[in-house]
């Protein structure tokens, strides 16, 4: 993704007094002015920001939503459902009417209602917005905590320090996290750290999923100390006699705000990904909680039935993943320096 | 003996693998069906015309036939344990071996409750015993001969039984009954201890003559003549026994022998073995002129080969998978091919007996009245996918009595006032918390769970649903008091097949207090009821089978009224019948259909 070039007839470049005038107006910008008015012009990565708002509305909200529309999201609805097959019903009042392909779809239902058990679909997936986005934002924070620190001091102290980090990182990335993540969801304990049954999962999930995506951030931030070390306003800072912590807090981390940012928001629809994975395997959050990998492992035994139950938890994925990845490069372009405005 | 092996066709592992390889193909199947949905409305494939109804193999023998040759094809999404009739659990293995691998006795082939009664295949007539049952003598039938034509005598018998139950290290897979139940041999490690001589110790077993073998057993077991049913009384010459190895081409006793060596997790081919004397064997028709196995096949795959004929049987047994299974059963066109039959597998919750508040009987009849049976059956699939239980033993086995409901309620949504009742007898007029187990890789089981927390929250019995794979499900959580009991896990789902069609094969191991074990416990519910197990300690001694039905009844009734097991449903499984099979039908001991009647009339 790039950003939209500016359009020839910019009235900047058409008046040399404007150039001035403009480059005076630059220098009193700040980055983040800059990179904001890029952004504004970048009608994609506005349409991703705007629905990763949404989505987040949506999930701190679906309490709201679910009683409004009047179906919690494991309330069991299995008149609409067909006992033989477990498919959707067409008519509940009249069986023999056979399936719904569109599963149930009504005003009642926004979304249809699931096999089987006929919850229903728009409030699990309300709800699993939430699960999803908890643990995914959670372990992005994770991540980006660990990698920060540990980027940081790599790269600023160097030597012995930042061989062992850098060996530290290739170690994690090479770790086979999957197998790792279904073994240890296998044999986690029935309580722990003052947490149980759920809220323990989702700590382990949180857990697995930043502690071992940190190298990704991690990597990152060490590669712009590196450079910003030895740029001249921390030489300046240093020959004015500021010590370490002084240099990395003041001069360092104010600079690698935005490269963290912008990954981090890339690192969040892997993170969804990945959550979403697990709870496929059965190794995620327990039933009956609402989990979009979920959803999808146990629309797989109704595919033939009923294929709107892979299909709507699918999309459910599809389309926050997609959200987060334009909204993330959309900020990588706003805020590259190379990119021209 | 884990029933947890014996009720399913694959192991667990493969069986996850087949969920994960099933993303693409359901991505492409949905594409199929939005496909095929523009394409013509009606119609069907035509072709054959098949007059056999719904579900007809159940109860009678479909396309009866003795026109001989061709080649019946089967097909499995997973492997044998082991083609080794001495070293296999799997039903399925138990049934297929049989091509090749003769027993002293074997089930009735026939349709119905006929198939649980025995007859002799390589014996010459039932096993006599003396008079406390101690005691059990089988002739064999004379002129039995193995595939090199050399004769099949009882020490080869005794040596087979020797190696599955006592060469625990080279074949562990098999049940031990007779390890269990043999005198005289506690000592013996086994005929791969002491090469000169592999069968000094081993005294359980004697052999007077070339053709006659003595039992000894340790305890009255009037049960004995369905462990001679097993598979490992298939006779192993000891001189081509190769351990764990033997595996790779089974010396035969049957119609059958191996063409090539089995090939694990790819082929086994079987070829006609002129040795075989069909005068001595009323068990199998011996139709085709060959038989290949094709392993490791994705299920999906399998179905659709099925039902285009180009498979014959998915040797599995346990039936089409969720997605053909919804296909096939709203099909008019298919229906007529499908068989839907009654299996021996009890698909149910277990209650313990020892988690507060549940050891008060009154607690957990609170939880028997709340259940909602239409709910379960739901869970598992509707009416294809099981008949609602309201007792224990399923219907073939004998003493079963189908009639018994001790909570009924309308509609079996429940009764709930009646649940309420007896939720303020135990003193927990509010309801408790408790947890519920289930298998996180087996949908139904989850689904399960989820029917059963809904349906209890309406009097206040909170229940947390927790999942743990299927591989230790069975042996180190649910079937371990010590875990169950750490993790407040009052109910714990679970099914169960039994070894032989009997209520002792059914019910010994899940309801006997002396069964309980520290792991691999399938007494989940931990009844240690002193009138159940006194029951089982005296039918074993019992020689009339109808005596021995009517205390089944009895242990069935009192178990149910000690409240420690919900039964959901009997299952059912969605089997394809393709037109060229003949003589096919369900067989109850096996719960899928009769091997070895199956022949074909494709050239």
């Amino acid at each position: 993704m790039t950003a939209p070039m500016d359009a020839p007839e910019s009235s900047q470049h058409a008046d040399p007094e404007a150039v001035v005038a403009g480059a005076a107006n630059a220098a009193n910008r700040s980055l983040r002015q800059i990179a904001w008015q890029r952004f504004r012009r970048d009608k994609v990565g506005m349409a991703g920001g705007i629905v990763v708002i949404l989505l987040i509305l949506v999930a701190l909200c679906a309490p709201l939503l679910t009683a409004w529309f009047g179906h919690p999201p494991n309330q069991f609805n299995q008149d609409l459902v067909d006992p033989l097959t477990g498919g959707v019903l067409r008519d509940p009042d009249d069986p023999a009417q056979g399936l719904d392909p569109w599963g149930g779809v009504s005003t009642q239902h926004l979304l249809g209602v699931e096999p089987v058990n006929g919850r229903d679909l728009f409030s699990r997936i309300v709800y699993g917005a939430r699960t999803s986005l908890l643990v995914a934002t959670v372990a992005t924070v994770v991540c980006v905590v660990i990698g920060t620190v540990l980027g940081i001091v790599a790269g600023y102290f160097g030597g012995w320090v930042d061989t062992v980090i850098s060996r530290a990182m290739d170690i994690f990335l090479a770790f086979p996290l999957l197998l790792f993540a279904i073994a240890l969801v296998g044999v986690i304990p029935d309580g722990a750290f003052g947490l149980s049954g759920n809220n323990l999962r989702i700590g382990v999930l949180v857990f697995i999923i930043g502690f071992f995506n940190w190298p990704y951030i991690g990597r990152i931030v060490r590669g712009q100390t590196l450079t910003l070390k030895e740029r001249e306003f921390v030489e300046a800072s240093r020959s004015l006699g500021a010590g370490s912590a002084h240099i990395v807090f003041r001069e360092i981390l104010p600079n690698l705000v935005t490269p963290i940012l912008v990954y981090s928001t890339l690192l969040i629809p892997t993170n969804i990904l990945f959550e979403a994975a697990l709870s496929f395997l059965g190794v995620g959050i327990n039933p009956p909680t609402a989990t979009w990998g979920g959803m999808l492992e146990g629309a797989l035994r109704f595919y033939t039935t009923s294929p709107h139950f892979v299909i709507i938890p699918g999309l459910a994925i599809f389309i926050t993943v997609l959200a987060f990845n334009l909204f993330g490069d959309g900020l990588r372009d706003a805020f590259d320096p190379r990119s021209s405005d | 003996m884990s029933t947890h092996h014996f009720t399913h066709a694959g192991p667990p592992g493969r069986q996850r693998g087949r969920g994960r390889a099933a993303v693409p193909a359901a991505a492409a199947a949905v594409l199929v069906l939005l496909l095929s949905a523009c394409g013509d409305g009606g119609g069907g494939r035509g072709g054959e015309a098949v007059d056999a109804e719904f579900n007809e193999g159940e109860t009678q023998i479909v396309n009866p036939s003795d026109q001989t040759g061709g080649t019946l094809r089967y097909a499995i999404s997973s492997d044998f344990d082991s083609p080794d009739p001495g070293n296999t659990y799997y039903a399925f293995s138990w049934n297929f071996t049989r091509y090749y691998a003769r027993t002293l006795l074997t089930y009735t082939p026939e349709p119905g409750e006929a198939g649980t009664q025995l007859q002799p295949d390589l014996a010459e007539a039932m096993p006599e015993a003396n008079d406390d049952s101690t005691e059990w003598t089988v002739k064999l039938k004379p002129g039995l001969k193995f595939e090199d034509g050399s004769e099949i005598t009882a020490q080869d018998i005794k040596y087979a039984i020797a190696r599955s139950n006592f060469g625990d290290q080279a074949l562990p897979n098999g049940p031990k009954y007779f390890q269990e139940l043999l005198a005289d041999s506690e000592d013996y490690e086994g005929p791969y201890a002491d090469e000169a001589d592999p069968l000094a110790g081993f005294d359980g077993i004697e052999t007077p003559d070339d053709h006659t073998l003595v039992f000894h057993l340790n305890t009255s077991f009037s049960e004995f003549p369905y462990v001679l049913v097993q598979p490992q009384t298939a006779p192993v010459p000891a001189d081509a026994d190769r351990g764990e190895q033997y595996q790779g081409h089974v010396i035969s006793s049957g119609p059958y022998k191996f063409d090539g060596d089995y090939r694990p997790g790819v082929s086994l081919n079987l070829v006609r073995n002129d040795q075989w004397d069909p005068a001595t064997d009323p068990t199998r028709k011996a139709l085709p002129d060959r038989i290949e196995v094709q392993l490791g096949v994705d299920q999906n795959e399998i179905d659709q080969r099925l039902v285009n004929g180009e498979l014959d049987v998915d040797l599995g047994g346990t039936g089409v998978g969720p997605a053909m299974k919804g296909t096939l059963i709203t099909n008019e066109d298919e229906r007529h091919s499908v068989d839907n039959p009654q299996t021996n597998t009890l698909r149910y919750v277990n209650v313990n007996t020892v988690i507060e508040p549940l050891d008060d009987p009154a607690c957990r009849e609170a939880v028997m009245f709340a259940a909602d049976h239409d709910a379960l059956q739901r869970a598992w699939g509707g009416d294809t996918g099981g008949d609602i239980a309201t007792q224990i033993m399923p219907a073939a086995l004998p003493g079963s009595d189908p009639g018994m409901n001790l909570y009924p309620s309308e509609e079996n949504k429940g009764d709930l006032d009646k649940a309420r009742e007896k939720l303020e007898e135990c003193g927990e007029p509010d309801g408790f918390s408790t947890a519920i187990g289930a298998r996180a890789d087996r949908p139904a089981d989850v689904s399960t769970a989820e029917a059963l927390q809904q349906a209890l929250a309406r009097v206040g019995i909170e229940v947390e649903i927790k999942q743990y794979p299927s591989d230790s499900y069975t042996n180190t959580q649910a079937g371990s008091p010590d875990f169950v009991h750490e993790n407040d896990l009052g109910l714990t789902v679970y099914g169960w097949a039994p070894d032989w069609p009997s209520g002792y094969g059914f019910m010994s191991k899940i309801l006997d207090g002396n069964a309980i074990q520290q792991a691999g416990n399938s007494n989940i519910s931990e009844l240690d009821d002193e009138q159940i197990n006194d029951w089982f300690d005296e039918v074993v001694t019992i020689d009339d089978e109808e005596e021995r039905a009517s205390i089944y009844t009895q242990i069935d009734e009192r178990a149910m009224q000690q409240a420690v097991i919900v039964p959901a449903v009997f299952e059912r499984t969605v089997l394809y019948r393709p037109p060229n099979l003949t003589n096919v039908y369900y067989h109850v001991g096996y719960s899928m259909y009769d091997y070895m009647t199956l022949g074909t009339t494709r050239e």
